[in-house]
């Protein structure tokens, strides 16, 4: 299958054209090892830099403070145990319900080595609540370990009022961006954030390459250990057509902020199509306080992996929450924590725009998406909130979990 | 995304026998088989008709919440119930369900034990027996607290499936599958009928060479205790308890002192007015046929 409706862009994204043409000859032609004492593999240091100017350009930040990293994954972990390396008398991390795996898995292991880990909890429209937070935050904090933006609502948080309040208590911030960097604008010269972690591929760059943002004077640890790459925070032979592809897109991504309320746009259009062609359908997550390109949309009494298989018919791609689809039995750990009804959180589907994404694309979405809801309804014995059996099972669960 | 049969996209995508059956002629019977939840993320509500002479599934229709593998699992069992004397349909495992659609991914394994049960709670629900939930009943003890799975449901699914692994358990019944607490627990039930089944090994063993010595002796003397309450049990279960459910009733064991075997009758047996023949002609000469002539049989 080659030609889809691409609607799972916070999954991964295509490979930009450009990105491509200005990482290939470096696969190619110019495959030199940039720490090498000849010319051949000298030349490629260069681009290295460029890149490096690219990518903190894009952040507002100095070149020096950007590190390569293999993937979003590595550089949660890199800045999360460098912190924590770097203040062994600290033992309390502070984070929240709704991160990524890289983060959470990581804080869980963490507690078995003996750290104390608060996870903030979320409002109904998965909202932090900052009076938590501060009540959270003693002198013995290492880490405040905070998303941008949500990966399945899209709920942004708001990072800078968060920094100051973590500055308050002299804990290192580290914020994960990698679904933020490229749809909001940032500027760490103004900025409370320590340490900031970006992945390439969620903005079309290849897979395989991600960085780092070290803040001048954080104390850093690098989590590999070995070579001298990357001023030493960083070990292993670099990447080079990856960061090269990095930078182009990182460019690339900074040309196209202007024109990101034409994301919205199209989200917005297919958005409340859906609430108003569908009945029974919620959106999940805070209205406004959002990504531009994400809405995540519960179609109440229905299953999500029967929705996206439906619509893969269809070749339109999107994904959900579904315990269906997570390979683990549970429902996605961030719309329980929302506190969604289970009626709804089965049914949750994530659509997650690009630049790509037409009008066209958008309305075949809502062409098709009526029938495969109406259809799956029909099968469903809970198809409506009249079914007196689903009302009682949803009161009890909703008992239990108090 | 999933590895899934030709045949569970299809039924999914065009599903036989969707809907609720309402129509009830005169010497029909319509009844419905519950299972699932919408806490769980899966629920199938199975309705037959049933040929009340014949005893014979005319019809049968499903309304299925959950994913493609629940629907493909709830159509196929459909499919395979109508035409099936309600005997022929107790028959009908998991198993048969996951074959029907050409295999399932093991992740998706419970899909078909959902089908299996709500069959189950249908043809109860027609022969008037409460589906008991065990509570507080050593049987039935509640182990995974997360997807509410019952020791007696996890023990089934094993010996049915022949699972060995607490990761296949999770598979096939979901147990272990939230906050997986409840694995270890799971580990020493695989234990147990891992040593159950080594002991219905011997047993069957001693049987054997006794046969061959003493030829017209079919009962057999000198088992341990142990072998002796294996082989009650086995004889219960896989010869006792098939004809009782058929007739509505169900059997279970309670307690073996020295020859006096302890049974609790359960669903129509247990109120009914010949149980005492059922249980004197029935269990006690099965099992003095099949165990030792010197066996007593009480109902507790």
């Amino acid at each position: 299958m080659k030609d889809c409706i691409y609607l799972d862009n916070n999954a991964t994204t295509k490979v930009d054209e450009e990105v491509l043409a200005a990482m290939l000859p470096y696969l190619t032609l110019y495959y030199g090892n940039p720490s090498s004492m000849h010319t051949f593999g000298g030349q490629v240091k260069q681009v290295i830099n460029t890149a490096r100017e690219q990518i903190a350009s894009l952040l507002g930040a100095e070149v020096s403070e950007i590190v390569f990293t293999s993937c979003g994954t590595e550089g949660d972990n890199a800045a999360i145990r460098a912190a924590l390396a770097a203040q062994p008398d600290k033992r309390h991390i502070v984070t929240t319900a709704v991160e990524h795996p890289a983060v959470l898995n990581l804080c869980k292991k963490l507690e078995k080595e003996g750290y104390r880990v608060t996870y903030l909890s979320v409002n109904g429209q998965g909202q932090l609540d900052l009076d938590e937070l501060e009540a959270s935050l003693t002198g013995g904090t290492a880490l405040v370990s905070v998303m941008y933006a949500n990966n399945e609502t899209g709920v942004v948080f708001p990072i800078e009022r968060i920094g100051q309040i973590v500055k308050e208590y002299g804990a290192v911030f580290h914020v994960d961006a990698v679904q933020a960097v490229g749809k909001i604008p940032m500027n760490m010269k103004n900025s409370t954030i320590d340490l900031l972690t970006l992945s390439g591929h969620k903005l079309h760059a290849p897979k395989g390459i991600g960085a780092l943002y070290v803040r001048r004077g954080v104390r850093f640890r690098p989590l590999l250990i070995g070579g001298h790459q990357e001023r030493g925070r960083r070990a292993g032979t670099e990447n080079v057509p990856a960061i090269v592809a990095l930078g182009k897109a990182a460019a690339l991504a900074e040309q196209h902020l202007v024109n990101i309320d034409q994301e919205q746009r199209l989200r917005d259009r297919l958005e409340s199509n859906l609430l108003s062609l569908i009945p029974d359908t919620v959106v999940n997550g805070h209205p406004r306080e959002r990504l531009p390109n994400t809405t995540n949309i519960g179609f109440k009494y229905i299953e999500g992996e029967a929705i996206l298989l439906s619509l893969n018919q269809y070749g339109i791609c999107a994904s959900s929450g579904s315990a269906c689809t997570s390979g683990s039995l549970e429902p996605s750990h961030v719309l329980r924590a929302l506190g969604l009804p289970y009626s709804v959180l089965h049914g949750s589907i994530r659509f997650s725009l690009s630049r790509y994404t037409t009008e066209k694309e958008i309305d075949r979405v809502l062409e098709v998406m009526p029938g495969v809801i109406t259809r799956l309804r029909a099968l469903s014995p809970f198809n409506s909130d009249d079914a007196g059996w689903l009302q009682e099972q949803e009161k009890a669960v909703m008992s239990l979990a108090g | 995304m999933w590895d899934y049969t030709n045949k569970v996209m299809d039924l999914f995508y065009n599903p036989k026998n969707q809907g609720t059956i309402t129509e009830e002629r005169a010497g029909e019977k319509v009844v419905t088989g519950e299972v699932g939840s919408i806490a769980c993320g899966d629920a199938l509500r199975l309705h037959l008709k049933i040929d009340e002479a014949t005893q014979r599934i005319v019809d049968a229709k499903f309304q299925t919440f959950g994913c493609a593998s629940a629907i493909a699992s709830s159509s196929a069992l459909t499919e395979m119930l109508i035409g099936k004397t309600l005997d022929e349909a107790m028959q009908i495992t998991n198993r048969d369900i996951a074959d029907f659609l050409g295999g399932l991914p093991e992740e998706k394994m419970h899909c078909s034990v959902m089908g299996q049960e709500a069959l189950e709670a249908a043809i109860y629900g027609y022969k008037g027996i409460a589906l008991d939930h065990h509570e507080g009943d050593d049987e039935g003890a509640l182990i995974c607290t997360c997807f509410s799975v019952t020791d007696a449901k996890i023990k089934r699914v094993i010996r049915e499936n022949k699972l060995t692994t607490a990761e296949q358990v999770t598979n096939y019944v979901k147990a272990g599958g939230g906050c997986s607490s409840c694995l270890a627990e799971i580990d020493d039930i695989l234990e147990e009928i891992a040593r159950e089944q080594e002991t219905a090994l011997e047993v069957a063993q001693a049987v054997a060479i006794k046969k061959e010595k003493n030829p017209e002796i079919l009962a057999v003397k000198n088992l341990t205790n142990l072998q002796k309450i294996t082989l009650i049990q086995q004889v219960l279960e896989e010869e006792i308890k098939p004809l009782l459910i058929s007739d509505g009733g169900d059997v279970e064991l309670y307690d073996v002192e020295g020859d006096r075997v302890q049974v609790k009758l359960k669903g129509a047996c247990g109120s009914c007015e010949s149980s005492t023949i059922t249980l004197k002609h029935g269990i006690e000469a099965r099992l003095r046929e099949r165990v030792s002539p010197e066996l007593v049989v009480l109902s507790v």
